[in-house]
C-alpha cells in the first residue's frame, strides 16, 4: 500500500482526505465511470486511504473491454482476408475472441497495423490503393471526434478503399442502465472527465434528476478523484442529487462544440450491445446513412454471421457493472492473467482485473473477501 | 486510447483541407495533431491529444504535471509507446 506521504500533493491530498473523514457519517458506494480512473486509483493505492464508509466500485469505461464479442470476431474475420489491411488502436490486439484474437492473426501473417490515430489509418488507404484498409473505430466519446473526422475525410476525398467497423458507445445511457438494473447498487457517479472535456455534461442533468443520485465530473488524477468524491459525498451527506464539476480546468458545461458537431455529421445514436453486459438501448453511435459507403460490416456482408462463444468462467459482465470485483472471480489470477487474458477486462490496463493484478490488490483484497465470508 | 496526453503545439499547418500541427510532447517525441476541433489554439500554446486531435487547451504547469502523474502511473506507454521507451521519434 502506498504512504500518503508518496503522493504528489501531500498537503492537498491530506486535507482532502480530512474534509471527506469530517463529512461522511455512513456509508456510501461510488462508481467510477472511467477505466482511467480504475487504474488510477488501483495504482496510487487511493481507495486504501479512503474512510471505511466509502466504497469505490468500477464501472464499464473501459472501451475495449465493453467492445461486443461479435465484433471482434468480425474484426478478426476481416483481418484474416488477403484483400484487407486491418488497423486498430494497439490496446484492441490482445482481446481474446471466440477462438483467438487479432494479435494472433497478425502472427498468422495477416496485415494488421496499429494505428495512433484513425488519420493514420487514412493515409494507409491512400498509400496502398490496392487494398481495403478498415479501421476498428471504437471508443466513448472520447476517440468519437477522431474516428468522425476520418469517416468525413474519407467521403470528402473519395478515399474508397476505407471503411471502418463501427462499435462506439456513449457514457450517460450506460449510468441509465445500470440505474435500471436491479442488483447495481451505487449511491454516486464520478462521471469521466476526458469524456466530459469533449461532450461537456450538459447530457446528466436529466439523469441525476431521474434518479436522484449525485454525478460528479472528476478527472484521473488522485487530487481530482479526491475532489470528486468529497463533492459527491457532500451531495449524498446533504441529501442532494445534482451534477457537478470537479473538473474545471479540462471541462466546460457546453464541451467541445466543434468536435460534437462532426459527431453528429458522421454519427447517429443506436441501440448497442455492450460485451458482458447486454443491449442497452441508444447507448452507441452507428454511421448515418449518407457514410453507408464506408461501413466495413456493408462492404463486407459475408463477415455477418458470426457464431460467439464467451468463456464460461468469465464474470466480466458483473465486474463492469460494479456488481463483483476481479478477485471474486474464480479464475482470476489462476486461468486468467495479462498473459493469458479469458476475458477483455484483463487485457487493457483500464479494465478492473488488469489493473487488480498490476498492482497486485488482490492479495489485500482475497483476504479482505475471506475475512467477510468467514 | 481513451486518456488524453498533454503536449505543446510546435508548428502548425494545412493538410488535406484540415487544421494540423506538430506537437511535442516531450522527451524528443513529436506528433503530428489535428487541431480542427480547437480553433483558438496557437503556436507555442498547451493541450490535450487525444488519439491525434486537440481536445482542450491547458496552461504549461498543468500539462507538465499532467504528463509527469501519467508516466507515473504507468499510463503513456498505451497511448504513445515511444513515450514509455523513453525513445526520442525519429
Ligand atoms: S479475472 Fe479474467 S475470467 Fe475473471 S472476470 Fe476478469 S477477465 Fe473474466
Amino acid at each position: 500500500m502506498k504512504h500518503l506521504d508518496e503522493y504528489r500533493d501531500e498537503a492537498l491530498t491530506r486535507r482532502l482526505l480530512d474534509e471527506l473523514t469530517a463529512t461522511v457519517t455512513r456509508p456510501w458506494r461510488l462508481m467510477e465511470v472511467c477505466g482511467g480512473q480504475t487504474h488510477s486509483i488501483m495504482k496510487t493505492g487511493l481507495h486504501d486511504l479512503l474512510p471505511p464508509q466509502i466504497e469505490l466500485v468500477h464501472g464499464p469505461g473501459c472501451p475495449v473491454c465493453v467492445t461486443p464479442l461479435e465484433l471482434i470476431d468480425k474484426a478478426i474475420a476481416l483481418a484474416s482476408r488477403p484483400d484487407v489491411i486491418f488497423t486498430s488502436y494497439g490496446d484492441m490486439l490482445r482481446v481474446p475472441g471466440s477462438g483467438r484474437d487479432l494479435f494472433s492473426v497478425k502472427a498468422a501473417g495477416g496485415d494488421v497495423r496499429i494505428v495512433y490515430s484513425p488519420l493514420d489509418a487514412l493515409k494507409i488507404a491512400r498509400d496502398n490503393p490496392a487494398k481495403t484498409v478498415v479501421f476498428f473505430a471504437i471508443g466513448f466519446e472520447t476517440t468519437a471526434p477522431a474516428n468522425a473526422m476520418a469517416v468525413v475525410q474519407a467521403k470528402a476525398q473519395g478515399i474508397d478503399n476505407f471503411a471502418v467497423l463501427v462499435s462506439h458507445v456513449t457514457v450517460p445511457p450506460v449510468i441509465a442502465g445500470l440505474m435500471q438494473e436491479s442488483g447495481v447498487q451505487v449511491d454516486a457517479f464520478l462521471a469521466a472527465g476526458h469524456v466530459c472535456a469533449v461532450m461537456g455534461y450538459w447530457e446528466y442533468g436529466p439523469l441525476a434528476e431521474q434518479y436522484r443520485i449525485p454525478i460528479v465530473v472528476t478527472g484521473f488524477e488522485p487530487v481530482d478523484l479526491l475532489r470528486g468524491i468529497l463533492m459527491a459525498v457532500r451531495q449524498l451527506e446533504q441529501g442532494r442529487h445534482e451534477v457537478e464539476n470537479a473538473y474545471e480546468r479540462s471541462v466546460t458545461y457546453e464541451g467541445n462544440q466543434p468536435a460534437q458537431a462532426i459527431i453528429q455529421r458522421a454519427f447517429e445514436l443506436c441501440d448497442r450491445k455492450w460485451r458482458g453486459i447486454g443491449t442497452i438501448p441508444m447507448s452507441g453511435y452507428r454511421l448515418r446513412a449518407e457514410y453507408a459507403a464506408l461501413d466495413a460490416e456493408q462492404r463486407f456482408p459475408d463477415v455477418g454471421a458470426i457464431q460467439t462463444a464467451e468463456s464460461s468462467l468469465c464474470i466480466s459482465g458483473l465486474i463492469l457493472q460494479g456488481r463483483k470485483k476481479p478477485f471474486e472471480c474464480p479464475a482470476f489470477g489462476k486461468e486468467c492473467t495479462p498473459q493469458t487474458p479469458l476475458g477483455a477486462t484483463m487485457v487493457s490496463s483500464e479494465g478492473a482485473c488488469a489493473a487488480y493484478y498490476r498492482y497486485g490488490r488482490y492479495r489485500d483484497a482475497i483476504a479482505e473477501a475471506e475475512k467477510k465470508s468467514s | 486510447m481513451c486518456l488524453g496526453i498533454p503536449g505543446k503545439v510546435v508548428e502548425i499547418y494545412q493538410a488535406n483541407g484540415l487544421r494540423m500541427g506538430k506537437v511535442d510532447f516531450g522527451g524528443g517525441v513529436l506528433r503530428e495533431a489535428c487541431l480542427e476541433y480547437t480553433p483558438d489554439i496557437a503556436l507555442n500554446d498547451y493541450t490535450i491529444i487525444h488519439v491525434g486531435f486537440a481536445i482542450s487547451k491547458i496552461d504549461e504547469k498543468e500539462a507538465h504535471e499532467t504528463l509527469a502523474l501519467l508516466a507515473e502511473l504507468d499510463m503513456l506507454g498505451e497511448e504513445l509507446p515511444e513515450l514509455a521507451k523513453d525513445e526520442p521519434d525519429a
